[in-house]
Formats: C-alpha cells, structure tokens, sequence
C-alpha cells in the first residue's frame, strides 16, 4: 500500500448541508487552513457541481466562481479543483473556472453514463487541467460494469476514476471490490469518495486503500451530505498509524476541523435517523434535507419518503422526484396536501441549537 | 380525418433521417397524416432498417439522403431527422429548393418552435427548429404561466430513461441544456432560463419526467395559473395524448437571488404513444408529435385550410 493523494471536499460536498450559503470569508479560512495543514486538492464549487445554483438543488448565496477565486488566492501549494456534472453545468462554466484558478476538474456521471462526459473530458484536457471520472452511485452496480464504464472515461482522458459511493451504501467489501476491479482493469489512478450514510466512511475509504486506491476524498469534520464524507482529520489520523501519511499536519487538520469549520456548520452530520436511511435505502446523499422539508410540509416520515425514493431507483440530482412521491404518498394515505403552507426554513441559529442540545 | 382528403387536398412530404426519430415520425404520419402525405423518407446507408421498414409499409425509400429529395419537386415540406452538422447544409438547399423544413435537429438555423406558443407566428417561416425534447415538454408550461404574469425566471429538470437517450443526446449534452434554457426565454417568456437533464437506468425503464419551476417576477393569482396550466396541459394533449400534469402547480417559498419569493412547481409526465419507439421513450415522442404538428400546420398553410388541426 502507499499513501493516497487527498482531496478536501468541504467546500463543495459540504455545500448542501451548509444549504449552499459558504461566503466568501468562509471559503478563505477554510482553504488557508487546509493548504497549511499539507492538503495537496482543495474542491469548491456549488454542492451538484458548476451551475448547480438553482431552484431544484438550492441557489448559492456566493457566486462559486468568486469562491473559487478566492481559494485560489490563498492558496499557496494546494491545487483547486471543481466538480462538474454534465446535464448540470457546461463547458461554458469549466473555462470560466479555469480562468478563475481551477486546475483540477473531477466530471460526474450516474455510474451507468460515463459517455455523457467525453466532450468535458476533452476539453478539459485541452485547457490543460487535470482530469477526475466521478462514477456516482456505483454501489447501484456491480464491478464490471463500473469498469466498463470507467474505461470510457480513461479513454477520454481521465488522469483518475473514482468510485463514488453518492449514498453512503456501501460496505467495505464493496468498496474493495470495485476499486479492485478497476485498478486491475484501467492503466491511470483510482479514486474513492465515501459518504458516513452507514458509519463506515473511514472503514470503506481504507478498504479502497487495501485494494489499491491511489486518491481519497475526505471533508473536515464530516461536513457533506447526508451523514458527511469520511472526515479529512479522522483520515489523516488513521493513515498517519497505518504509516501512509501522504504529508499532512494532523493536529493543524484537527485545529482546522475544531476551530475554523465546527463554528460555521449549521448542524453536525450524523448517521441520524434519516441518513442511515439513506444509506440503507441507497439514494443520494444530497437528498437528506430536501426529503425532510417535503416530509415537514406533507406530514410524512422523511425514511418513507427516502425508502421509496431507493424502491425506484432514484440516481444522482433527481431532488425533483422527491416532491412527486411526497404528493403520491400523501394522496394514498388520504392526507389532503394542503394547497398553501409557508415552508419552516430551519434557521442557522435554530440548528445550532439543536446541534448544541445533540452534544 | 385523414382518409376523406382526396391527395389533391394533401401536401406532399418527406423525411431525411432513417433512424429512431426519423421512424417514429413515419409510423405517425401513417397513422395520422392529417393533410399531409408521406412520399418518401430517406437515409444514407442502403442497408439501414429504416429504409427496409419504409418500403415494406410502401413508402417510397432512397438512401441517396438529401438528393432524392431534391429531385421530387412535388415534395414541398421536409422533415429532418439527422444531425446538427448535416442540416446545416440541408437547410441551404432546402431554402434554394424552396421546400418547408421541420428541423428536429438541434442545428437552429429557423426560429425555435414550440407548437402552443408560438408556432402560428412562425407559419410564413421556411425553416424552423423543434428546439429540444425537454424544451418540447417544458417550454409549453413557462409559457402557460407567463401568459397570466410576467415570468422572472424558469427552471426545467428533464429526467429520461438512459434506454432513450440516443448518442446524439450523450455527445452534445451542454447543447440540450443551453438550448432549452433559451427556448424557455425566448419562447417561453421568461426573462432568465434554466435547463437540467439528468438520465436514469432504472429497469424498467422510467417515463420521461419533467418538473418546471416558474418565479413569477409579480404577486399572481394562483387560480388563474393553475387554470392557464392546466388548459396548456389540454393543449399539448392535442397532439401529445402521453403528455400530463402529475398532480396540480404547487405553490411555496423559496430563498432566490431576488430574495424570498413564490415558485410554481408543475410536475409532468410524457408517456410516448408506442407508435415505433416504446413507451417510455415519451422524450422522443414529443419530438416526432410536435413535429408533425408543425407539419400539419404548414401543411393547411398551404393549402389554404381555414380549420385548425392539431
């Protein structure tokens, strides 16, 4: 085994539970204290990639390209890298984050539609970034058939495949094989982005590690969707007694995760009941608050709402289904939906608080 | 209706493309050819299944494309089902010929066309685009509600089954998303658009979804764009008997650049007619259906038809 490249994806997968309000100030605290705590990829950009701003996933309260300005300017040895997920954001968007100071670029697809991305990859390519295959929710099939998938996307020009556990479903049996399966099967890098939907985060990222992973995702004190990503300090720390620390400062992580993020989440994510759901169930990550607010307006419990969402085979971004089984399960237990209701958005301060009472 | 038309009453047509979209568009001109009558549908590789599929309904088949179309002068509207690239250059003969084109590639040398918005005003037109599969669902539903209040911004999720995706769609999937984003402005009415397409794999496979949120930019009366939505949804039924609100507008809050304020959420289904394509590849048949509408209608147009057939 050798030391995994780490990317923090704080400013980016951490962007939904922080409802994608990340300020400018915000963003520059959290890049300087990761680039001096030795993290070499630093991902900003809005939650569901370039152009996610939107009335489907949430609008950003920053524009992310001046997010992605400003990490790039206090930034002095980590790269910057965003997420783009085509269907989402364009080619359009990729080059103005170039020119913003994005060197990195990981390109997402459903883990079935990797022939969506070949023009991205290309271009990519040809402004000179480097290059990351995102195979979203591929605990949803089996290793060969990310492999195939993967291929298309080395074909491409992907630098790096990842395996993106989007629902936080998988074990680390299955963490180990897929990455497995690709690393026999593809000649350049392999990823593995893990979410703590089940607790084992930290368990699946090392599983991948075992089986070859050459990158890891991490985001500092679990701040990402549903139950958060494998926490950047935590990892270091494990890979620090497995003697593959890759050069990060593990305290300064710490430091970073206790004093410069802690202060800003609005609640802390935890397996709680409806994100183990979600890794249960298999859905998106990113579908935790948006099920409990259809689930606050139309009276139904957010895991029925989630289960069903699974039972039919929701794939990444599809935050639109939920509204439509809410209806459906509202109408079939006779509830009448009401016809106006002014939706309870939870306050910053109000989570905290309730964050606060967690502890 | 179409039988009782003699083929004097009838305008002659033609379709370039002998794939899924240019096959689907045959088996509903077939069915439903209005004052139209296909003649001849055409590709480019003699061995393609399409053109075996046309004869054997008897439709006269070339695969010689574009030039056996040229050379039927009685041919006057066309409908093409190839690509971006190769309709650029048919859209210039077809202009030089004189003939009609119904573009249903996403080259847009014509103005977009979505047939409830805006088709009428574009009738004197010798080439129009059928902008997007998506903008096809969509656009109609922008339009419903800027047509009661002045819409501030609308956004389209277009969710399709992988199965139904073609390469076209796979290869250029930044040009669906502009494309649509500017029918739902510039057809639509809404000041800013936004598109998203996502495409899922389930088995079996899922029917087009759409969901399209309006900000309207001032206060509005619910009622009324529940009743305007739901009228457009009658409208489009017309020509796309899969097409259906899943459920009524819904009407919330949400924090916007324009701050707090109220979006309209309509949720669509497109089930396809199963005229060639299956089912559940509503996305392709609201290409082939809104196509022939525009068809039809220049079709009247030139025959001098004062009723309105969808």
């Amino acid at each position: 085994m050798k030391a995994p490249r780490i990317t923090d994806t704080s400013l980016r997968d951490g962007s939904h539970p922080m409802r994608h309000q990340f300020t400018v100030e915000q963003v520059r605290s959290v890049s300087q204290a990761l680039d001096e705590a030795g993290v070499p990829v630093i991902e900003v950009t809005h939650g569901d990639g370039l152009a996610g701003s939107s009335i489907q996933y949430g609008f950003s309260r920053t524009s992310e390209m001046e997010l992605i300005s400003e990490a790039r300017k206090v930034c002095q040895r980590a790269k910057i890298a965003v997420l783009l997920l085509p269907g989402i954001g364009t080619v359009k968007e990729l080059k103005e984050a170039m020119e913003r100071g994005a060197q990195v670029v990981r390109i997402a697809t459903q883990c079935t539609e990797a022939d969506v991305s070949e023009e991205h990859f290309e271009i990519a390519k040809k402004l000179g970034m480097e290059t990351v295959g995102f195979l979203m929710m591929a605990h949803m099939r089996p290793p060969e058939v990310l492999v195939q998938q993967a291929k298309l996307m080395e074909s491409y020009g992907a630098d790096c495949v990842y395996i993106v556990d989007s629902a936080g479903a998988m074990l680390p049996r299955d963490a180990y094989s897929r990455v497995k399966a690709l690393k026999e099967a593809l000649s350049i890098q392999v990823g593995f982005h893990a979410h703590n939907n089940l607790g084992v985060a930290v368990g699946n990222s090392i599983a991948a590690l075992e089986a070859g992973a050459d990158q890891l995702d991490g985001c500092l004190r679990g701040l990402g969707a549903g139950a958060g990503n494998a926490p950047t300090e935590l990892l270091a720390t494990v890979l620090e007694k497995m003697g593959l620390n890759p050069g990060l400062d593990v305290y300064k992580l710490m430091d970073a995760a206790e004093y410069v993020i802690a202060p800003m989440m609005p609640y802390q994510p935890i397996p709680s009941r409806d994100a183990i759901t979600i890794g249960y169930a298999g859905v998106y990550s990113t579908f935790l608050l948006h099920a409990q607010r259809a689930g606050e307006r139309y009276g139904i419990d957010p895991r029925t709402i989630l289960t069903e969402l699974g039972r039919r085979q929701a794939v990444a971004g599809q935050e639109d289904w939920i509204l439509d089984v809410a209806l459906e399960l509202a109408r079939d237990s006779q509830v009448h939906p009401p016809i106006r209701h002014e939706v309870v958005e939870e306050t910053v301060e109000g989570a905290v608080v309730e964050f606060k009472q967690l502890r | 209706m179409g039988a009782q038309h003699s083929a004097k009453n009838k305008v002659k047509v033609a379709i370039i493309g002998s794939g899924n979209i240019g096959s689907d568009l045959m088996y509903k001109l077939l069915k439903q050819p209005g004052h139209m009558e296909l003649v001849l549908l055409t590709g480019i590789d003699p061995a393609s299944e399409g053109l075996t599929r046309a004869r054997s309904l008897g439709i006269r088949a070339s695969h010689e494309g574009i030039k056996a179309v040229l050379e039927d002068p009685d041919i006057k509207i066309v409908f093409d089902a190839t690509s971006a690239k190769a309709h650029v250059r048919h859209a210039k003969a077809l202009r030089e010929a004189g003939r009609i084109a119904v573009d249903l590639t996403p080259a847009a040398r014509g103005p977009y066309v979505v047939p409830p918005a805006n088709l009428e005003e574009h009738l004197d037109e010798v080439n129009v685009n059928m902008v997007t599969c998506g903008g096809q669902a969509t656009t109609p539903m922008v339009y419903a509600v800027s047509r009661v209040t002045p819409v501030l911004y609308a956004e389209m999720v277009s969710t399709v089954a992988s199965l139904s995706a073609g390469p076209g769609t796979r290869q250029n999937i930044d040009e669906f998303t502009e494309t649509t984003a500017k029918a739902l402005e510039v057809v639509g009415g809404a000041q800013q658009g936004k598109a998203i397409i996502i495409l899922n794999p389930a088995d079996p496979p899922i029917m087009m979804r759409n969901t399209v949120y309006v900000l309207p930019e001032d206060e509005f009366n619910e009622a009324a764009v529940t009743a305007s939505v739901e009228r457009m949804e009658a409208e489009v039924q017309a020509y796309v008997p899969g097409y259906h609100l899943k459920s009524a507008p819904v009407f919330d809050t949400r924090d916007t650049p324009w701050g707090k304020r109220p979006v309209v959420t309509i949720l669509l289904e497109v089930e396809g007619a199963g005229d060639y394509l299956p089912r559940h590849a509503g996305n392709l048949d609201i290409m082939t259906a809104s196509a022939r509408c525009a068809g039809e209608m220049f079709a009247q147009r030139l025959l001098g038809v004062q009723e309105v057939v969808a």
